[in-house]
């Protein structure tokens, strides 16, 4: 594959090329103490020489040495937010004479160009693509939001504290999904991109970006970046036939024992990149003279997620880390083909009482005896 | 068509529930243009007499006076809703409820003789049945045009049990708690106000009391173990507006040493 050369000082050349194709840029930026997505007008707001320490229940930024643009990793934001946001008006109705008209929803649909994706989010992107654009059912606000959008995916440098996405098979290297690729590389005092292109959008875009080819030793530093990473994840988690454990540990005490820490806040939901669920809020005026369908982002860790007439199905916190955890790594499986976890760590990161995906799943792994309980 | 009867009534409260309606300007009118404000002392003196087909009733139950006068209103109201935090859970003042009464009077008034009042701060609906109550101190005003929208309209209003941090999430805000280790109610919080505080940059002060399921000791748990909150000061966390919901009371109980 033919790999590209972007020099630091063309990186701007870069975000200009993608505000005059139209395209709103959606990037990392610094925001009370962490980082966000958010819309970004110059290369002065990435989150220049930070560094993300990441722990469970735990994450700090620190200022680094040098003048990377990319050397942390996730923050508690997903591009979700974009895709799949978290309050969403479907449609509004006015009462009008003898019955009801429908004011169906006209909003523009935003054209983003997501700058700086890593390799989980771009594996949860296309898990949320199933979700939301394969089969019967389509979701119109996601798919049109899904099919305007531009990718610019940058391989990790760097692995965080709560990162495993090796052992899930969906990084630290981007492999598909991909408009253009960036490998960001500092050595001998200089500061480039070994950058791949992924698709023909990206290869139209790219032709107006001043670059050149890379040479095999600039490839190879790049690789080698990505190689490092790869060997230095903060967290594993054996995937090997997990499924089936967890399926067969369903009734594990363990359940029992990390239902007394959880708080069934619902933050890990919130904060993972494939988590889709969503609650449907009527809301009408005081006179009854007009309505609304809204939806908002939803857990099955709240009581009303599992609500039916008479009560919840999930009733204890048992139930609900359950439902969350195998969910996550069993029957997200049956239910897509592919497991529910991209290995990016939010959960673990953003859980105010540190509970860890990782750990648990190893528990209820190391309970197993092949057999039931 | 004859327009539904609204009262506004108070008990033991700062007023603050009541200016939230008040506050709410442009949904104002909409609702003095949906109900007939019958009795609201604290927006007009006319008084329409009862009964009253809604009555938001503030405040908690401190007199023995309070007493009769909530049974009075029960019996004139045909939807009985309490809001904010003195009229769904005692309010600041069941921080009473912790101490002896006596000695507050003696120390405030110079006749505590003439004062007629209870050794507890209770909720409302400890004395009558409550159609709906909605958290808050103060309760938020588009939740309240809400539960007032849902009642007008026969529908279920939308004020969601689940906790702060799913609003907090929604909103976008940063964790505090996870990025710089503030202490933050949040996570044993009903929703409610739309994660205000740590948009803020501020920890949760529980102003909505407890969520629907509250592990009140895991998280504070991870304050003392991680965050280095002192127990005392966990007890005063719990201890505040909401101090006699059954969930914070047991935990400011679990850390009141003396
Ligand atoms: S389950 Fe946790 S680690 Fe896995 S994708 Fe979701 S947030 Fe990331
Ligand atoms: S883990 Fe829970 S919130 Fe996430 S997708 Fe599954 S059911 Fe929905
Ligand atoms: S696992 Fe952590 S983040 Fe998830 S609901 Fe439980 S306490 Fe909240
Ligand atoms: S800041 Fe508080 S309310 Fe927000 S997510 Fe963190 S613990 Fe929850």
């Amino acid at each position: 594959m033919t790999t590209f050369l972007l020099e630091r000082e063309d990186f701007p050349a870069l975000l200009k090329t993608l505000t005059d194709a139209g395209y709103q840029v959606i990037a990392p930026t610094v925001r009370e103490g962490a980082i966000v997505y958010d819309e970004i007008e110059s290369i002065a707001e990435l989150p220049i020489g930070y560094h993300d320490e990441q722990e469970a229940a735990f994450y700090r930024l620190h200022p680094t040495k040098d003048k990377a643009l990319f050397s942390y990793v996730v923050g508690p934001q997903s591009w979700k937010r974009f895709l799949h946001p978290p309050e969403v008006r479907l449609w509004q109705a006015k009462r009008v004479e003898g019955g009801m008209e429908i004011v169906p929803n006209t909003q523009a649909v935003p054209r983003y160009a997501f700058v700086g994706v890593r390799a989980c989010e771009l594996h949860a992107i296309a898990i949320q693509d199933k979700i939301f654009m394969q089969g019967e059912f389509v979701d119109p606000i996601y798919q049109a939001r899904r099919e305007a959008a531009l990718i610019v995916a940058v391989n990790c440098g760097v692995a965080g504290g709560t990162c495993f996405c090796a052992s899930m098979h969906t990084g630290p290297q981007v492999t598909s999904g991909f408009d253009l690729a960036l490998t960001e590389v500092l050595e001998d005092g200089r500061h480039y991109f070994v950058v791949e292109v992924g698709s023909d959008t990206g290869k139209e875009l790219w032709k107006d970006v001043p670059h050149r080819k890379a040479k095999p030793e600039e490839a190879a530093a790049a690789q080698h970046i990505i190689e490092h990473t790869a060997a230095h994840m903060g967290r594993e988690l054996d995937i090997d036939g997990l499924p089936e454990i967890i399926t067969r540990k369903i009734e594990s005490p363990r359940w029992e024992t990390i239902a007394q820490t959880c708080l069934a806040c619902a933050n890990c939901t919130m904060v993972c990149p494939t988590c889709f669920c969503n609650t449907i809020e009527d809301v009408t005026d005081l006179t009854g003279g007009s309505a609304e369908r809204i939806r908002k982002w939803d857990s099955c860790f709240t009581m009303d997620f599992s609500y039916i007439h008479g009560g919840s199905v999930r009733y204890s916190t048992k139930a609900r880390y359950r439902q969350w955890l195998t969910h996550k790594l069993a029957t997200w499986v049956e239910q897509f083909g592919t497991l529910g976890c991209v290995g990016c760590g939010r959960c673990i990161t953003w859980c105010p009482v540190a509970i860890d995906i990782t750990a648990e799943a190893a528990a209820i792994r190391q309970s197993d005896d092949g057999k039931g309980k | 068509m004859t327009k539904p009867k609204l009262a506004v009534w108070k008990f033991a409260s700062c007023d603050g529930c009541q200016l939230s309606i008040l506050d709410c300007e442009d949904e104002l009118l909409a609702v003095a243009d949906a109900v007939e404000i019958a009795y609201f002392p604290e927006a007009t003196r006319s008084v329409v007499s009862g009964p009253y087909d809604i009555s938001l009733v503030e405040g908690s139950v401190t007199t023995p006076h309070d007493i009769q006068r909530i049974q009075r209103i029960r019996k004139g109201s045909k939807v009985l809703i309490t809001i904010g935090a003195c009229a769904t859970a005692g309010g600041i003042q069941a921080l009473r409820n912790y101490k002896n009464v006596k000695e507050f009077t003696a120390a405030v008034y110079a006749r505590p003789e003439y004062i007629d009042t209870l050794d507890k701060s209770t909720p409302i609906s400890d004395h009558v049945f409550v159609d709906f109550e909605l958290r808050g101190c103060p309760v938020n005003k588009y939740q309240l045009v809400e539960v007032l929208s849902a009642f007008l309209n026969g529908r279920k209003p939308n004020t969601p049990a689940y906790s702060v941090c799913i609003e907090c999430k929604r909103r976008g805000n940063i964790c505090v708690m996870v990025s710089q280790g503030t202490p933050c109610l949040g996570p044993v919080t009903h929703a409610g106000c739309g994660a205000l505080c740590p948009a803020y940059n501020r920890g949760c002060y529980g102003c909505f009391g407890p969520m629907e399921t509250p592990n009140t000791a895991s998280l504070t748990n991870e304050w003392t173990q991680h965050l280095g909150v002192s127990s005392p000061d966990v007890m005063r966390a719990f201890r505040s507006y909401n101090a006699y919901a059954e969930s914070f009371r047991k935990e400011a109980q679990n850390h009141d040493n003396g």
